[in-house]
């Protein structure tokens, strides 16, 4: 059964990949779908057992690598963290390929969009399920490709085409960090399996690696290598500017991608690793502040966003420091679970975006849209609950999570703890929560409430889609209200024997109690915090609207954040560009094209014909020359050997010129 | 001993002004056969007077050979050059360059 969980996805990805042009479009939608339906079935087993009952499965296929040392199985470990993701990653999975089976109808691709999809499950789930990181690392490289086939689906765009060179690249860099990890890793601990890796962790702590007189922490070391393979592949700060443009792909590619799985890769591999990182306070300090400035970052460039999806992505951006920050509070299972609420209300927004954008005939920009809540009455709904769970109204999903981990980062701002870090996270991802709540509700107002500002024609012709669209939205509006609060105790209530040894927090990092005792304003904060960006946003679109557009320097911001914060043109100003020039001048056109050429082939060519020409000048026909050479050869000869005789380096100078007169 | 000395002296001397008629001369044809002869003579002259020295038979047989040789030789390269004259009607040797490099 658990072995199934992986199979079939691969199968029915095989299967529709080369077989659709049999199958055709009726044949791929079923057969993918129930595929992938199985396999969410399975994996409600799965958590079943595994989550709720306690019983730890472990499966060992087959010795795959083994030199020396460096021994690799195919494993699959399957605890309550991987069940947690397994859950997760199917139930988005199959909701979106329920929804890829309307969205997609009329696009001739279909078979081919279908076999992505489910080949992009599958790598997802060898990455959730593996037991070492060899396998765990096969399918990290292959969700980054199947983000690449899956975003470059339209592949006659040039706009999708770079998007998907971007993505795959930016990607790349962080895979190159954890690469060096995974070697890490294996200098530090002979080993790659979770297991033995975990538990060799505290023999360990005080390993030291020498390198150009520098003493480095082994652990902190392989933690940092990890954090950057996170960066890249969840987003973070530095390695963000893949995410948005990501957006090219079609819509239910960006909810399955980069809403729910793939961006929340990094997070896993974070928490999955939370043993070791645990005992390195480096890598836990990195991690807030690169997790709370993405948070805060993210949000203010989606407040200035025009693009639907765009405004999704950057608020993706924004949970995804939630979690990396709230790891780096050492509370990995808030993190999970915010993880796990988060899907379900990203995937929301993002397939309730797609079923607007493919009402509007392909409208993406929110600011040609509407008084869409008379026309999409159920996509409003479900939307606005996406909403409201964003930007954690009590009750809905998000308010169990983001506000436990604004509550913790509380409990580290005070002021007894003398934890600067803790104070920049609080600070940082109070105010996110106040940018979340005014970009999500300008969404809504953008699209749904003002009066509309698109063409006549379109707005004839706006209805709701069929039922493969709005059952998703359905089922995830569902999911957005109540996962939450049925999952509260399991995952983040106090004590629980969840996790049991998948998730280590070291004792002293714990802060689970303290959080349950805060200050009853500070408890209100959040709270306070979204409903003045909802208020301050309603303010601005219902009172009046040129308000915010008078000051000078409103609109320079404004500028600035809308180019998000040019994060893009400093990239390929002052690398991309150099490095492409660098490349093409020094690299290419001077040493390959250039000097090695000129001492290689290309200079032996040239050299051969000059001194040919210079020798054949010498036959010059006269007799006498001839003679004097035969003379002088005669006398140069004698010379040699009789007057200077045996003085080599002489004798060497004297051919030298001989050759070069 | 000072006569042996002086006299492969102007056996070589004999030799090395051979050589300069050679190539130092850029006109004539014949005067670079007769400096030729010079050599040939010059040699001859050298070894005959080495196998006084060395009261030994065979400089002499070959000096006798150089003769025949030489003479030979001269009457080819003499021939060779009535040839050249019948064809070219000159025989400057600064002309001589239709093979060129």
């Amino acid at each position: 059964m658990y072995l199934l969980i992986l199979v079939l996805p691969f199968l029915g990805s095989i299967f529709t990949g080369l077989g659709g042009r049999w199958l055709g479009y009726y044949g791929a939608s079923i057969f993918s779908t129930s595929c992938v339906l199985i396999s969410m079935t399975l994996s409600f087993f799965a958590f079943y057992e595994v989550g709720v009952s306690g019983t730890v499965c472990y499966l060992s296929l087959s010795p795959w690598i083994n030199s020396e040392t460096l021994y690799v199985n195919w494993g699959f470990l399957f605890d309550s963290l991987t069940v947690s993701m397994l859950l997760v990653v199917t139930i988005i999975s199959s909701l979106v390929h329920i929804y890829s089976i309307n969205y997609m109808e009329n696009d001739p691709h279909f078979s081919r969009f279908m076999a992505f999809l489910e080949i992009f499950t599958f790598f997802m789930l060898i990455l959730v399920t593996s037991d070492n990181l060899a396998q765990m690392f096969v399918g990290w490289e292959g969700v980054g490709l199947a983000s690449y086939l899956l975003i470059n689906f339209w592949f006659t765009r040039l706009a999708a085409n770079q998007s998907a060179i971007k993505a795959l690249i930016v990607n790349r860099i962080g895979d190159f960090g954890l690469s060096l990890g995974i070697f890490t890793t294996f200098y530090t601990f002979n080993s790659l399996d979770y297991l033995t890796i975990f538990s060799l962790v505290p023999l360990l702590l005080n390993e030291y690696l020498i390198f150009a007189g520098f003493q480095v922490h082994n652990i902190t070391l392989i933690g940092l290598f990890l954090f950057i393979g996170a960066i890249g592949k969840s987003a973070q700060l530095g390695l963000h500017t893949w995410l948005p443009d990501a957006m090219e792909g079609p819509t239910p590619v960006s909810a399955l991608i980069h809403a729910a799985t793939m961006v929340t890769a990094g997070v896993f591999l974070v928490i999955r690793f939370s043993p070791l990182i645990e005992f390195s306070s480096i890598v836990l300090t990195v991690m807030i502040i690169f997790g709370s400035l993405t948070a805060f970052f993210a949000s203010m460039s989606g407040v200035f966003q025009n693009d639907l999806k765009r405004v999704i992505a950057y608020s993706t951006c924004s949970q995804l420091g939630y979690m990396i920050f709230s790891c780096g509070m050492s509370s990995y299972n808030v993190s999970i679970f915010h993880l796990s609420n988060h899907a379900f209300f990203k995937a929301l927004l993002f397939l309730g975006a797609g079923s607007i954008i493919h009402s509007m005939a392909d409208e993406q920009d929110m600011r040609r849209m509407g008084s869409l809540i008379k026309f999409l009455p159920v996509t409003y709904s479900v939307m606005l609950i996406g909403s409201l769970a964003l930007v954690g109204f009590p009750f809905l999903a998000g308010f169990y999570s983001k506000d436990f981990i604004i509550e913790l980062s509380q409990v580290l701002a005070n002021p007894n703890l003398n934890n600067v870090n803790g104070a920049f996270a609080c600070w940082l991802g109070s105010m996110t929560v106040f940018f979340t709540s005014f970009y999500s509700f300008r969404l809504i107002y953008l699209t749904f409430l003002n009066s509309t500002n698109t063409n006549r024609v379109i707005l004839a012709d706006v209805h709701e889609s069929s039922i493969f669209i709005l059952f998703p939205l359905i089922i995830l509006g569902i999911g957005s209200i109540f996962v939450g609060y049925f999952t509260k105790d399991l995952f983040i209530g106090l004590g629980t024997n969840f996790w049991n040894s998948a998730i280590f927090i070291l004792p002293s990092h714990s802060n689970f109690i303290e959080a349950e005792w805060l200050g009853t304003l500070v408890k209100w904060l959040p709270f306070i915090m979204s409903s003045l960006g909802i208020f301050l946003i309603s303010i601005i679109n219902l009172l009046t609207n040129y308000l915010y557009l008078f000051s000078k320097f409103n609109i320079l911001f404004a500028f600035l954040i809308n180019k998000k914060w040019y994060w893009d043109i400093i990239y390929n100003r002052f690398l991309v560009y150099p490095i492409l020039n660098f490349g093409y001048l020094v690299t290419f056109k001077n040493l390959d094209r250039g000097f090695i050429e000129l001492s290689g082939p290309y200079g032996f060519s040239k050299l051969i014909p000059t001194w040919s020409e210079i020798i054949s000048r010498l036959q010059t026909g006269q007799i006498t020359h001839y003679l004097f050479f035969i003379v002088l050869g005669l006398c140069s000869f004698s010379g040699v050997l009789g007057g200077i005789s045996f003085n080599f380096n002489l004798i060497c100078f004297y051919l030298v010129l001989m050759f070069f007169i | 001993m000072f006569e042996q000395i002086s006299i492969f002296h102007i056996s070589s001397l004999l030799f090395l002004i051979s050589i300069l008629g050679i190539f130092l001369n850029q006109k004539n044809i014949l005067v670079m056969l007769m400096s030729l002869e010079m050599m040939f003579l010059a040699v001859s002259l050298n070894l005959i007077f080495s196998s006084i020295c060395l009261d030994d038979i065979v400089g002499q047989i070959f000096s006798l050979l150089i003769l025949t040789v030489a003479a030979a030789e001269s009457s080819i390269g003499l021939a060779i050059l009535v040839v050249y004259y019948r064809i070219r009607n000159m025989i400057a040797v600064e002309l001589m360059i239709l093979v060129k490099g």
